[in-house]
C-alpha cells in the first residue's frame, strides 16, 4: 500500500465505541476542534498579512492532541520542531505566545519553556530529538518520573540525529517517547521517497526500542499508544517509537504549493479520514447530538477570534531585546553593539 | 597540563554534584589524553560516561541534560570529529538561552583536544577558533600553561553561558610547574595575560603557540629586541581593551596563530587593534599562520606551523616598517 493513501486500520472499539471513554473523547475533540480554528485562522492571517508564514497543520490534529494530552504536563517535557500548534494547545500553552513565532515575535515563540514544559520551536527537524534523550537522561538521574516526547516527521526520521538519539535512548535505556507523525510529505517528498526499510516505526527493533504504528488520524489510538508508551517509559522499560501516519491536509508552508507534487484526488481521498469526522462519528455512536458539535464550534470560534486579536495585537519588539537573551550577561563587545544600534535608531 | 585539566574537572565534579562528564571514551579509560582518568571510579557512571560515538548525539543530549538543569562538560574526542557536532553547536547550543529569551541556560562546557603539533593523522589537528567564535552564543577560550588550564577550566564550567574549550593537546605533556597561587587565580572571562613585557614589539598568541612565541621572544632579546607576549586566552570575547594597552605601549603587533590564515582570527585581533589604536601604530598589524591548505600530514607538519623564524622574521618585517 503506497503510504500517501490513508490506511484504515481496525480498531476493536472503532465500530461502536464501546470501550471508549466518552468523557476523554469528548475533551479530545474539544481540543482538536479548536486547533482546527485557530490552524484555518492562522493561515487566513498570512493572507491578511497579519503573520508573515505560517506551518498548517490541518489533518494532524489527532496526533498531536491524542499524544500531548497523554503527557503528565508538570512532570514531562515535550520538544516541537515547528508544525506542532496542536501540542501547544493540547499542552495548555497559550496559542497567542505560539503563534507569535509565525507572527515575527521571536524565533522560537514567547511562552516560557520552563515553565509549560513545551521546548521552544525549532526549525531544525532532528535536532530536538537528541534533546529529548538528554533531558530525558537528566530526569532519570533526578529520580524524578518526566517522560521525554520529541515531536518529528517522515523527513526529519532520515536525519542523523534522529537515528544518533534512538540509539543513545537504546544504550541508556531512557524515558523517550519518539513520536513521528507521518503526514506523508517532507514538503514535496513523499514517505516512500524518504523512508527506508518499510517505516519509521519498524527501525525501533534495531536499536532495541519497541516500536509502534498507529492511524494518526484516530485520536484514540494515538492516544492509547502513547499513554502506553509513556506508562512503559516511566516504569523504567524504556523508549519507543510512535509512527502516527496521518496526513498533512494543507501545504507544507504558505508559501508552498502542493499542486506541483500531489493530485487533488489523493488530498480529498484523506478527506475522509479527517481526523475531526473520525471523532465526531464515534461521539454521534455514543450519543452525542448536534446541539453539543454546534456548542463545540461556537466556543472554538470565540476562542480563534481572541487569539486572532491578541496576535494583531502583538506589534514588534524593543530592539534591546536583540541583544539581551545571546548570554546570561551581555558581553563587552556586545553591550558596544548594543549602543551603537541605540545611536543608529534614534539617528 | 593534562593533569592539571584532569584536577579541574575533579574538583569541578566536587564543588557541583549537577556537573556531569561524558564523551567518548572519557569513562574507564579516562580518556585518550587520560584528562579524564579516575573520574569515573571516583564519580561512578552517572556523573562520568562513555558515550556511544556520535558526536551530534553527545552535543544534543549535552542540550537537552542542561535543559534538565544539569551542569554538562561533553568531550568530543579531537578537533576534527567535532565537524558532525557543529549542527547542534550553532543552532542549538549556540542559540537556546536566546531561542528560548533566558529561561533555558545552557552551561555547556565543550572540552575540545585541538591544534596541531602531535605528528597525528588526519582530522587530529584542527583549529577551530575562528569557526567557533563566529558563533553567537558561544565563548571559546584556550588555555597555555598547566595553572591557566586549571583555572580557565574551572572558570568555563562555571560559566553560565557555552563554552568551547579548547585544549592545546601539544601541551599536554608540558610539565612546567604547576602554581598553586596562579590555578587559585580568578581568571575572568573576557581577560588576557602579559605572559612576558616587552617594549618593542607585542606577540599575541594562544594555547600552543604562546609558548613558541616565548621563545620567540627569548632569541629576540639576544638581539636586543624586547617582544612582550600576550596570551589572548579568551577567544570570544576578546579582550580587546587589554590587548590594544599593550600594542599602544609597543605601537607594533604581530598576531600568530595554527589555523589557516584566511578569516582566521589573526583578522579580528588585527581589526580591533585598527579600531582601538590606530593612531599609535607604527606598522600594519602582521600575522603569522597556519596555510590556506588542510591541516598537513606529520612530517609537513613543521613546514605548515608558525616556526620561530617565521615569527621572528615578522617581528622584523614590523620593525623595519617604513611608511611609503
Amino acid at each position: 500500500m503506497a503510504m500517501t493513501t490513508p490506511e484504515r486500520m481496525n480498531h476493536p472499539d472503532d465500530v461502536d465505541g464501546e470501550n471508549v471513554d466518552a468523557d476523554l473523547l469528548s475533551s479530545l475533540y474539544e481540543t482538536m476542534v479548536a486547533v482546527r480554528h485557530l490552524d484555518l485562522d492562522a493561515v487566513a492571517m498570512q493572507r491578511q498579512g497579519i503573520i508573515p508564514g505560517y506551518a498548517p497543520m490541518r489533518g494532524q490534529e489527532a496526533a498531536q492532541v491524542g499524544s500531548a494530552a497523554a503527557l503528565e504536563r508538570t512532570v514531562d517535557f515535550a520538544f516541537p520542531t515547528y508544525r506542532e500548534l496542536g501540542v501547544a494547545i493540547a499542552l495548555g500553552v497559550d496559542p497567542v505566545s505560539y503563534l507569535a513565532s509565525h507572527q515575527g515575535a521571536w524565533h522560537g515563540g514567547l511562552w516560557n519553556p520552563a515553565e509549560t514544559h513545551l521546548a521552544p520551536l525549532n526549525a531544525v527537524v532532528g535536532g530536538a530529538v537528541t534533546h529529548a534523550v538528554g533531558w530525558a537522561m537528566g530526569a532519570r538521574l533526578d529520580h524524578s518520573d518526566g517522560v521525554a516526547i520529541a515531536y518529528f516527521g517522515d523527513g526529519a526520521s532520515s536525519q542523523g540525529d534522529v537515528h544518533e538519539a534512538m540509539n543513545f535512548a537504546g544504550i541508556y535505556e531512557l524515558p523517550v517517547v519518539f513520536f513521528c507523525q507521518n503526514n506523508g510529505w517532507a514538503i514535496s517528498v513523499p514517505t516512500e521517497s524518504q523512508v527506508a526499510g518499510g517505516s519509521v516505526a519498524a527501525r525501533a527493533e534495531g536499536y532495541g526500542l519497541v516500536g509502534n504504528r498507529v492511524d494518526g488520524n484516530d485520536v484514540i489510538a494515538v492516544h492509547r499508544a502513547t499513554e502506553a508508551a509513556i506508562l512503559r517509559a516511566r516504569s523504567g522499560g524504556g523508549a519507543t517509537v510512535i509512527e502516527a501516519m496521518t496526513y498533512r491536509a494543507g501545504p507544507h508552508s504558505t508559501s508552498d504549493d502542493p499542486g506541483r507534487y500531489r493530485t487533488l484526488a489523493e488530498e480529498q481521498d484523506w478527506l475522509t479520514r479527517d481526523p475531526l469526522t473520525v471523532a465526531e462519528a464515534r461521539l454521534r455512536a455514543l450519543g452525542y447530538v448536534d446541539a453539543y458539535f454546534e456548542g463545540v464550534e461556537v466556543q472554538a470560534r470565540e476562542r480563534a477570534a481572541e487569539v486572532r486579536d491578541g496576535v494583531a495585537a502583538l506589534g514588534g519588539r524593543p530592539g534591546e531585546e536583540m541583544f539581551d537573551f545571546v548570554f546570561a550577561e551581555p558581553t563587552a563587545s556586545l553591550l558596544e553593539q548594543r549602543r551603537a544600534w541605540q545611536e543608529a535608531s534614534r539617528g | 597540563m593534562q593533569r592539571a585539566l584532569n584536577r579541574a574537572l575533579d574538583d569541578a565534579l566536587a564543588a557541583d554534584d549537577r556537573t556531569l562528564v561524558f564523551g567518548q571514551d572519557v569513562g574507564p579509560l579516562g580518556g585518550v589524553f587520560r584528562v579524564t582518568d579516575g573520574l569515573n571510579a571516583k564519580y561512578g557512571d552517572e556523573r562520568v560516561f562513555d558515550t556511544p560515538l556520535a558526536e551530534s548525539g553527545i552535543m544534543g543530549m549535552a542540550v537537552g541534560l542542561a535543559m534538565a538543569g544539569w551542569r554538562p562538560v561533553p568531550e568530543i574526542q579531537f578537533d576534527g570529529f567535532s565537524y558532525p557536532a557543529i549542527d547542534q553547536l550553532v543552532n542549538q547550543v549556540g542559540r537556546m538561552h536566546y531561542r528560548s529569551r533566558g529561561t533555558l541556560p545552557m552551561p555547556i562546557t565543550l572540552r575540545l583536544p585541538s591544534f596541531g603539533g602531535i605528528r597525528a593523522p588526519e582530522h587530529h589537528g584542527e583549529s577551530l577558533e575562528a569557526l567557533f567564535a563566529h558563533v553567537p552564543g558561544l565563548k571559546v577560550v584556550s588555555p597555555s600553561n598547566p595553572a591557566e588550564a586549571y583555572a580557565l577550566l574551572r572558570q568555563a564550567i562555571d560559566d553560565p553561558d557555552p563554552v568551547v574549550f579548547m585544549e592545546p593537546k601539544s601541551r599536554y605533556w608540558h610539565k612546567a610547574g604547576f602554581d598553586e597561587a596562579m590555578a587559585a587565580e580568578r581568571l575572568p572571562v573576557g581577560t588576557s595575560r602579559i605572559v612576558r613585557p616587552g617594549r618593542h614589539v607585542t606577540l599575541i598568541a594562544w594555547g600552543a603557540m604562546v609558548a613558541r612565541c616565548l621563545q620567540a621572544a627569548e632569541l629576540g632579546a639576544e638581539d636586543g629586541v624586547e617582544i612582550e607576549v600576550v596570551d589572548l586566552r579568551w577567544l570570544k570575547p576578546i579582550d580587546a581593551a587589554g590587548v590594544a594597552e599593550s600594542v599602544s605601549r609597543t605601537r607594533r603587533a604581530v598576531v600568530v596563530h595554527e589555523a589557516p590564515l584566511t578569516a582566521g582570527l589573526g583578522a579580528e585581533v588585527s581589526a580591533l587593534l585598527m579600531e582601538h589604536c590606530f593612531s599609535d601604530l607604527r606598522a600594519p598589524v602582521g600575522r603569522v599562520t597556519g596555510y590556506d591548505v588542510p591541516y598537513p600530514s606529520p612530517v609537513l607538519e613543521d613546514e605548515y606551523l608558525p616556526s620561530i623564524d617565521r615569527i621572528l622574521e615578522a617581528v622584523q618585517r614590523t620593525l623595519e616598517y617604513r611608511r611609503g
